[in-house]
């Protein structure tokens, strides 16, 4: 396991689709090498034989009715939006150019 | 002339029920108090004076015409900014949901509203709970009314510094590492983070929800008891809410007061203590033991080994988690949209979340980025799945052993606002002692324990009971509570330093 590159916190931030100029790239390669390299270590007890837990208490598949609830209407859901248009979220353009 | 703003929810409760005084008097007590004290305190991010009277009249008219009403009915109450609250602005302490006005409630804020409880506001908090001090908000910090200059706790320091503050008799609190036990420890408050699904998470703003919890944050046992009463129970809108009868809390409490803890077995988890662990913190908490051994209870010593390692794999679980439910701020349905024109969904995103995310939150996220990538998966997050395993384990062996667990709540008492900000790691080991409650989904409870003899600031100590045994809690909490109150000669509280007023 090695630490991170800003090159590495160049490419998390892409993924992570959060712009990251290049100053904080380097302050965060930094803090996050700090942390990686703290963290690492859960790998020390995680022996093949354990296994893994992803939920506190064990957990049954929870079923209901199949019936028609009261729900949102179309003019709450819009209201907080960024931007709507004929009782729709209005987006900025999807594909970079045209098709 | 009665401060009421002093007294507790029950006792306030009770005054009403006599006809002692009404909810609009307490609750305008609290309003006056708020704009008394908030611009040193900082414990709220918005003050609703007009709904939380218009709840109150309503009470006072009711009980007026004979009408029963619930138990805590005219108490006002604080809650904190995580919960959707309709009709009144819920940011989580984010700039990216400035101005977010949610169209419903969160199940308890609905509880609360039942129970006829006027809400003062909501409370300040770390930005989406990713903190230890409030500092993270992106609306500044709070202050720890107990010295303005130090930290309040996180990420509930809003709530926990509104109790302190005399502001408000209860609040609401979310616990997802700490959150609500590390506030109240450095406080002098009481807070509880119930068992995972307990309370309903529907409409609390995810941070990690497989740890998150909702919780009571009081300023004695038994008020956190009576609010977790009105909070808890089964809700079909949360698949993981425990579909189980809620138990009698307040009727825990009392019978812990009334009949001490004779043959309780009380175990001192060895890990979490010692070496890190500021003097007066251990002082205090040796203290509370042997007033334990005083009510009854057996002391021993359990050694939680995996402990260690919980830290490190709650950093890696919360921010696998954190970074997928924060995708949802994605400047599409709500939230900021940061937006120059001309440029395609994907650069908006960037820009939108680069702008309204704060530093911790992005650090945060990248983390969980990291952690969930493609030839890293295995080593990290799995591996940090199979610590929780072992913690589980050690849980599990300890209360074979004994009835509660016990520790110090924080390694230390409130650090200055700004003395770790830079410091991602420090920050993150103050939440060490809470931290394997939620790995394991069990129960914890702070409660103040007195003062650190070199500071003067609150200590707390930390119950810990196996899953749905929060009443165990309440029992052990308020006989502790009921004996150092004894020797204190009144509440920890009643210690606090006054705060200076605007007039």
């Amino acid at each position: 396991m090695s630490s991170l590159e800003k090159s590495d916190v160049a490419r998390l931030a892409a993924l992570a689709r959060i712009d990251m100029t290049d100053a904080d790239q380097d302050r965060m390669a930094g803090q996050l090498s700090a942390i990686v390299d703290a963290v690492a270590k859960v790998s020390e007890v995680a022996g093949d034989d354990i296994p893994a837990t992803s939920h506190p208490l064990p957990l049954v598949n929870v079923h209901r009715e199949d019936v028609v609830r009261p729900s949102l209407t179309q003019a709450d859901a819009l209201a907080a939006a960024p931007a709507a248009e004929e009782g729709r979220f209005r987006v900025p353009q999807i594909l970079g150019e045209e098709a | 002339m009665t401060d009421w703003t002093r007294k507790g929810a029950l006792e306030m409760a009770d005054a009403m029920a006599a006809g002692e005084v009404t909810s609009v008097e307490l609750t305008q007590a609290c309003l006056d108090r708020i704009a008394a004290v908030e611009a040193n305190v900082h414990a709220f991010l918005l003050v609703d004076a007009e709904g939380a009277l218009a709840t109150a009249a309503a009470v006072d008219a009711d009980r007026a015409a004979g009408k029963d009403l619930p138990r805590l009915a005219g108490v006002p109450i604080a809650i904190k900014d995580v919960l959707v609250t309709k009709g009144m602005e819920t940011t989580a302490g984010s700039k990216i949901l400035s101005g977010w006005i949610p169209p419903y409630d969160a199940t308890v804020t609905a509880k609360i509203r039942e129970a006829r409880m006027p809400i003062l506001g909501k409370t300040n908090m770390d930005e989406f709970a990713m903190g230890s001090s409030t500092e993270h908000s992106g609306y500044g910090p709070t202050h720890n009314p107990w010295d303005l200059d130090r930290i309040p706790g996180g990420s509930g320091g809003g709530s926990a510094a509104a109790l302190a503050a005399w502001e408000a008799p209860l609040a609401i609190g979310s616990d997802t590492g700490g959150s609500i036990r590390q506030p109240a420890s450095v406080t002098g408050t009481v807070g509880v983070k119930p068992t995972y699904g307990g309370v309903s998470r529907y409409g609390a703003i995810a941070l990690a929800s497989s740890l998150d919890q909702l919780g009571p944050c009081a300023r004695s046992v038994e008020d956190a008891a009576a609010l977790h009463q009105v909070m808890g129970g089964h809700d079909p809108m949360d698949a993981t809410s425990l579909d189980e009868p809620l138990p009698d809390f307040v009727a825990a409490a009392q019978e812990g007061r009334a009949n001490g803890l004779k043959g309780l077995k009380v175990a001192v988890i060895k890990e979490l203590g010692g070496e890190g662990y500021q003097a007066g913190v251990k002082q205090r908490f040796e203290e509370s033991l042997d007033l334990l051994r005083g009510l009854g209870a057996e002391i021993t010593e359990v050694s939680c080994p995996s402990f260690e390692y919980a830290l490190a794999a709650y950093y890696l679980i919360l921010p696998s988690e954190a970074s997928s439910n924060l995708a949802k701020f994605d400047s599409v349905r709500f939230g900021l949209r940061v937006d120059e024109g001309g440029t395609t969904i994907e650069r908006v995103m960037a820009a939108t979340r680069a702008e309204g995310f704060g530093d911790e939150v992005k650090r945060r996220i990248m983390l969980g980025t990291y952690a969930l990538s493609a030839g890293y998966y295995d080593a990290y997050y799995g591996s940090a799945q199979k610590v929780r395993t072992l913690i589980q384990r050690d849980f599990a062996a300890a209360f074979e052993q004994a009835d509660v667990l016990v520790s110090p709540t924080t390694p230390t008492t409130p650090f200055k606002l700004g003395e770790q900000l830079d410091d991602p790691l420090a920050m993150y080991l103050n939440d060490v002692a809470t931290i394997p409650a939620n790995l394991a989904g069990i129960p914890g409870m702070s409660l103040p324990s007195g003062l650190a003899p070199e500071d003067n600031l609150p200590v707390g100590f930390q119950i810990l009971a196996p899953a749905r045994e929060d009443a165990r809690l309440y029992r052990v909490g308020a006989a502790l509570e009921a004996a150092l109150t004894a020797q204190w000669g009144g509440s920890l509280m009643a210690q606090a330093p006054e705060l200076e007023v605007a007039r």
